[in-house]
């Protein structure tokens, strides 16, 4: 394995050498660095011509001037490290750090979104196979997998970001709206759930009448310009997370697992209000710190429940804490929301279509999280809908071939209940072909951000490119260019070292 | 009656191991009843004639291919052909350069009942520009972007992967090292760079440079498959074979080989055709692709997002037409996959359950 590592890295270095070689004479050759300067009118063009040349040795031809540049990257071993300089003199190094930073804020939640949501639709699908839903969604993947992303995110502006702020601002459903949406959630519920027609029937029914009193409700108590979720419905959505993980990871029918979950959703909610003083002044560390001691309490609580398999009741109830957590953490968000959308730099009208974040706005951390969810809503909305595609329809492929498999028969001859079958015994299994996907994606992801911060104005690794690309700025192009091609070696790595934790018949060599 | 699950019907989307269908050979792949139900529909025909078959019953790849075809024709007999020098004008009235005066505040004149096209049925754009000759113009572009890709990089990727493939050993290595080069710049980036450098040079790559261009870099995916696929069948008993009968490489490689390999190659190569169009537009709306005075649906859409809130017409036409490309191309795509593989069956509707319960008692039962 150690050596199968290394011999990968190694053959990796080679192509990336390779490669920066020819991005860096593409680039280099691309255009004249010079440009700005020989139009310009100022008196000392001639010095400036100079400096700049120094400054960047343009007098050496590309072809040699890359080893130069690949001094300042190999002196990280001697700890001088160095990208080189932009045409201002700037380190490449210190606006690249800013810029993956923003890139990845970007990347990782779209990313995350689109991965979770597209294998969930995606095995939903294979379960349901040839079913109206599995139809509807596949006609869905296909179409956003032929959407421009462009046009895409132009279309969000216009449609979702402006039409939802002027919607903000005079917060009413109007009936018929509040009617046809319950019947869409009606729809899609029973398409999902599948069953006879009289399953069908009943889940429309149930899915249709509880949208609409949702719908009225939030419409009547003018929820949508101070929104909050409030102790009785967290704990109400508590209760439901407890069933829900416990059907998913242990069998609903694992008594001491729901117990136990039932248990860490009661300590969490005697702790609701306590825990409101210590958000006053809470950082991004106390919530993670609060994230950790929530799944701590989870294990602790399935532990104590002891059972012939306690680590089962302990996973399962951890899950419940974090994802508690989670709405604990909604909840107190939603409460800033009137202060952030009725600030003077916010103007009303929350949702951002440009930027990552507001300028000059100052707040707490509420105020920032809301802040950065305003600004992200849109550029990860369409991230998502155009990754989701992918993901959705490689993991319904990929189930149905697994759920053809023989060890499935055997799983379900012997007698193990359905949930068992695709939790245990497929999901595994159908995650190896996203598992390529996935780590494919994430180095295309941090690199083909491009048009998505282009048009959102996201000033991430993609502007970086784009701008230094337009000044012929070698230097940050190749900056940009080491991130990415770094990237997608290690995680084409990653993909082979994974491929054999989930599939243990595959050995590395 | 075998549960839902057990069906042997099933899609994929990676590439198709076994392509060589002998009848009677995937009977042991699934020894389902179901399957000899399939076999005796396709008894005595050839692989060519079945993969037909299946790719014509498919009807949403069918739609598609018509789609394709009749945008296709609209976009070539609208407004004439302009290639190579020769200029042939199309039926309709104006160009996609000549500045009109505007009729109506430049909207859209095409109206749906009573159906009436009007002098511009799409708008037209501030200086005028009849809208339904730009999107034909670029769709064009688009298409011809497609069938460029579609030919030199399958080429490219094709005899590339064959050969890493065939030989192995250090020509395989030396052959993957380079598209792992390839592979690693993404090509957004190397387009981009490609464009401002033909920008700044002055040297008019054009769509059809810049699609010559983007074959140069697509191709790696494809060469990918096709080594794998030639890595499993060149231990395969025809191949020995064919040596035996004393077959050159090139012979092995072209006569024996390659045909097995049609499907991995043809599916991949549509779905390669579908992302190489919104590429192509993708580097247009970053204004590295083509410029005017020519024109493409990437670069309508860049050139009229400002003006979205005022003319939207002139953003959702282009963007309509790229949609209805991509999506005809990989329902086509998907329609392939499903006919090229042995294992897919058709959906059996009711009828055909009926007739399969009839049937189970004559039929061969599960070994």
């Amino acid at each position: 394995m150690f050596t199968f590592i290394l011999r990968r890295l190694g053959i990796g270095l080679v192509v990336l050498f390779v490669a920066s070689y020819l991005m860096y004479l593409l680039t280099a050759y691309s255009g004249d660095p010079l440009a700005d300067l020989r139009t310009s009118t100022a008196l000392n063009k001639g010095q400036l011509i100079e400096a700049r040349s120094d400054l960047l040795d343009l007098g050496v031809p590309p072809y040699l001037r890359y080893f130069i540049w690949l001094g300042g990257v190999l002196k990280v071993f001697i700890g001088q490290f160095t990208l080189g300089v932009d045409p201002t003199g700037a380190q490449v190094t210190g606006q690249l750090g800013a810029a993956m930073t923003s890139t990845l804020q970007l990347v990782t939640l779209s990313e995350f979104l689109g991965l979770f949501i597209g294998v969930v639709i995606g095995i939903t699908t294979a379960l349901r196979q040839y079913s109206g839903y599995d139809y509807t969604v596949t006609f869905a993947s296909f179409l956003f997998f032929s959407l421009p992303v462009f046009w895409l995110a132009a279309m969000l502006k216009q449609y979702v970001a402006i039409g939802f702020n002027d919607f903000l601002a005079e917060p009413a459903i109007p009936w018929p709206v509040i009617i046809v949406l319950s019947l869409i959630s009606a729809v899609v519920w029973q398409g999902i759930l599948g069953g006879s027609w009289a399953k069908r029937g009943l889940t429309a029914a149930v899915a249709f009448a509880s949208a609409l009193v949702v719908l009225w409700f939030l419409d009547a108590s003018n929820w949508f310009t101070d929104p909050s979720l409030g102790p009785i419905v967290c704990a109400g959505i508590g209760v439901g997370i407890a069933f829900i993980v416990t059907a998913l990871s242990t069998g609903i029918k694992d008594r001491r697992a729901l117990y136990s979950s039932l248990v860490t959703v009661a300590i969490g909610m005697a702790l609701y209000y306590p825990l409101q003083y210590v958000y006053v002044d809470a950082s991004v560390w106390t919530i993670l710190l609060l994230a950790v001691i929530a799944a701590g309490v989870g294990i602790l609580v399935g532990w104590l429940f002891r059972g012939p398999d306690r680590w089962r009741s302990a996973r399962t109830a951890a899950i419940t804490a974090v994802s508690l957590g989670f709405i604990f953490f909604v909840d107190r968000a939603m409460g800033s929301w009137q202060v952030f959308a009725t600030s003077s730099f916010v103007h009303g009208r929350p949702i951002a279509t440009i930027g990552s974040s507001t300028p000059q706005l100052n707040g707490d951390l509420w105020i920032s999280v809301l802040d950065s969810y305003s600004h992200l809503l849109l550029p990860t909305l369409c991230l998502v809908l155009v990754s989701l595609a992918s993901y959705s329809r490689y993991s319904r492929a990929s189930t149905l071939e697994v759920m053809n498999q023989d060890y499935i028969r055997t799983a379900r001859a012997k007698g193990l209940t359905e949930r068992t079958v695709v939790m245990r015994h497929a999901f595994r299994n159908s995650l190896i072909p996203v598992t390529t996907l996935l780590t494919l994606d994430i180095g295309a992801l941090i690199g083909g951000a491009v048009i998505t911060e282009h048009v959102f104005g996201w000033s991430g690794m993609g502007a970086l490119f784009n701008i230094a690309l337009d000044k012929v700025d070698v230097n940050s192009v190749m900056g940009f260019f080491l991130v990415t091609g770094a990237t997608v070696i290690v995680f084409n790595l990653i993909a082979d070292v994974l491929y054999s934790a989930l599939d243990p018949r595959i050995r590395v060599s | 009656m075998p549960d839902k699950n057990n069906d042997p019907e099933r899609d994929r989307l990676g590439p198709v191991p076994s392509t060589n269908l002998e009848p009677g050979m995937d009977a042991n792949v699934t020894g389902n009843e179901q399957t000899s139900i399939e076999m005796r529909d396709v008894a005595g025909l050839s692989q060519g004639r079945i993969v037909f078959r299946r790719f014509v019953r498919n009807r949403p790849a069918m739609i598609a291919l018509v789609v394709l075809v009749l945008t296709a024709i609209l976009a070539y007999s609208s407004v004439g052909i302009d290639a190579l020098g020769l200029r042939i004008p199309g039926w309709w009235k104006w160009g996609w350069n000549s500045p009109l005066p505007p009729v109506n505040g430049g909207e859209p004149t095409m109206t749906l009942w009573p159906f009436s096209l009007g002098e511009h049925p799409f708008g037209q754009d501030p200086v005028g520009r009849d809208n339904f000759a730009n999107v034909m113009r670029g769709t064009q572009q688009s298409l011809m972007v497609i069938v460029v890709i579609g030919v030199v990089s399958t080429a490219i990727g094709v005899v590339l992967g064959a050969i890493a493939g065939y030989y192995r050993r250090f020509i395989d290595s030396l052959i993957m090292r380079l598209t792992d080069v390839v592979l690693i710049i993404p090509v957004l980036v190397i387009g981009a760079v490609v464009g401002s450098m033909s920008q700044n040079s002055g040297v008019k790559l054009g769509s059809f440079g810049l699609a010559l261009f983007l074959a140069l870099v697509t191709w790696p995916s494809l060469a990918r498959f096709v080594r794998a696929e030639f890595l499993s069948l060149r231990e395969r008993e025809f191949v020995d074979a064919a040596r035996m009968a004393g077959a050159g490489d090139t012979r092995i490689i072209f006569r024996h080989i390659l045909p097995n390999a049609v499907g991995v190659i043809i599916v991949n190569a549509t779905l390669l055709m579908a992302a190489a169009i919104l590429l192509e537009t993708a580097l247009d709306y970053l204004g590295f692709g083509v410029r005017a005075p020519d024109t493409s649906l990437g670069l309508l859409i860049s050139n009229y997002q400002e003006s979205f809130s005022t003319s939207p017409w002139l953003f959702w036409w282009p963007g309509v037409f790229i949609i209805i490309i991509a999506l005809s191309i990989n329902f086509i795509g998907d329609g392939l996959r499903d006919a090229f593989d042995p294992r897919q069956k058709r959906k059996i509707g009711r009828r055909a359950k009926a007739q399969k319960k009839a049937l189970i008692p004559v039929a061969v039962r599960e070994p």
